[in-house]
């Protein structure tokens, strides 16, 4: 059962009220401008979830009603403006195929996962899953937005890799499922966007670019890009994810997760650069921009959660 | 609409795993038998993984001499 989430100002307000307030109101004109990046990320969250699970308390008609769509679509173009402007551009001189990876490696961030290896606290471990819950409750769902917008050959080789991800069809293999059993033997609530009222801007932020990625056929190949950038920073960083929840005694069900992670996304990582955005690349060649922005917005919202997470618990990061 | 390209079974990553697709039995440097329990299963080529026979992504932070 999902929740509608608090509101964190005048956009998120409105934009609450008239989710309420449906069917039985139309819903009005919403001018009101975001007050806050909190404020404008909680009203994309709830707006993008309209297309996936809805909301109890919300009439599943407001997913395509015209004036919730208009206010979507301001605050998405907000975020990929943010998104643009910070981004250096595509990388000079390289191909993709052969130094992605080294580029991936090369981009020095701070680590959620070094600092939860050697040196987290068991409180500060549960505030990380809590918000990390928002995305992998639903992981690998905004991806598949894309699938049908695809040639065969990525096409297929999506499809290959989601199969992984959603459990080879065994639902109890499935990676949300995996979370949900870990979070459930930790403790914690399993039920979908449970903790949403705890997350930052910047988790809220990576969910939505996620979605907006899969949700604008327009953005398709960053979605892709997305994909291959997240993969390629998954295997080891799970590792130790997996050693650091060992040293603190969590349940066996939660370092699972990211046990499985580890080879997993050893593999994904492989198929998702080759088999879907270079390939992808090979007969739409003009959108290989869109991949690099896509895998560069991924490690850049991962770097701005990973700052908002460590300064919070007090951490230079 | 052109035919799609047949679809390898095992790929070389250059400088990474090998790629196996589909239902296979590895046998390790032990002679302990790993079956792969996914779609696609990468093979560690540099002989680094702590997950061996399984890839785990440590070929990457290898000097590129030592990668396969
Ligand atoms: S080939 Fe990837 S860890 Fe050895």
């Amino acid at each position: 059962m999902t929740s509608l989430p608090k509101p964190r100002g005048r956009l998120s307000d409105a934009v609450l009220l008239a989710l309420r307030e449906l069917p039985e109101q139309p819903v009005e004109r919403i001018d009101a401008e975001p007050e806050s990046d909190d404020d404008a990320a909680i009203t994309l969250w709830t707006l993008h979830e309209l297309h996936y699970r809805g909301f109890d308390e919300v009439d599943d008609r407001a997913e395509w009603e015209p004036e919730l769509l208009r206010v979507r679509r301001r605050l998405e173009e907000r975020l990929e403006a943010a998104l643009r402007e910070r981004w250096p551009g595509v990388p000079d001189g390289l191909d993709l195929q052969r130094d992605f990876f080294d580029w991936v490696a090369d981009h020095d961030g701070p680590s959620i996962a070094r600092h939860v290896h050697t040196a987290a606290t068991r409180d500060q471990v549960l505030d990380l899953l809590r918000v990390r819950s928002v995305y992998h409750l639903k992981e690998a769902d905004p991806t598949t937005w894309v699938v049908p917008r695809l040639p065969v050959g990525p096409k297929a080789a999506l499809v290959e890799l989601q199969f992984d991800e959603y459990g080879v069809g065994d639902p109890a293999r499935l990676h949300a499922v995996l979370f949900a059993q870990g979070m459930e033997a930790s403790g914690l609530r399993a039920d979908y966007a449970a903790y949403v009222d705890e997350a930052p801007a910047e988790i809220l932020e990576q969910n939505n670019a996620l979605s907006m990625f899969g949700l604008q056929r327009r953005l398709r190949a960053s979605a892709l890009g997305h994909l291959a950038a997240f993969e390629a920073t998954s295997s080891m960083p799970s590792r130790r994810m997996a050693q650091g929840l060992d040293r603190l005694g969590f349940p066996a069900e939660m370092a699972a997760y990211y046990t499985e992670h580890v080879e997993a996304d050893a593999v994904h990582e492989q198929t998702a650069l080759r088999d879907i955005c270079v390939a992808l690349v090979a007969e739409e060649p003009v959108l290989e921009a869109d991949v690099w922005f896509g895998a560069w917005a991924c490690l850049d919202l991962e770097d701005r959660t990973a700052r908002r997470l460590l300064s919070g618990w007090g951490v230079a990061a | 609409m052109t035919r799609p390209a047949t679809r390898p079974d095992v790929v070389m990553c250059p400088g990474g795993p090998m790629l196996l697709r589909g239902d296979h039995v590895v046998v390790d440097d032990d002679g302990v038998s790993h079956a792969t329990t996914r779609p696609v299963s990468a093979v560690c080529r540099c002989g680094k993984s702590a997950s061996k026979p399984w890839c785990d992504g440590t070929h990457k932070v290898l000097p590129p001499k030592l990668r396969p």
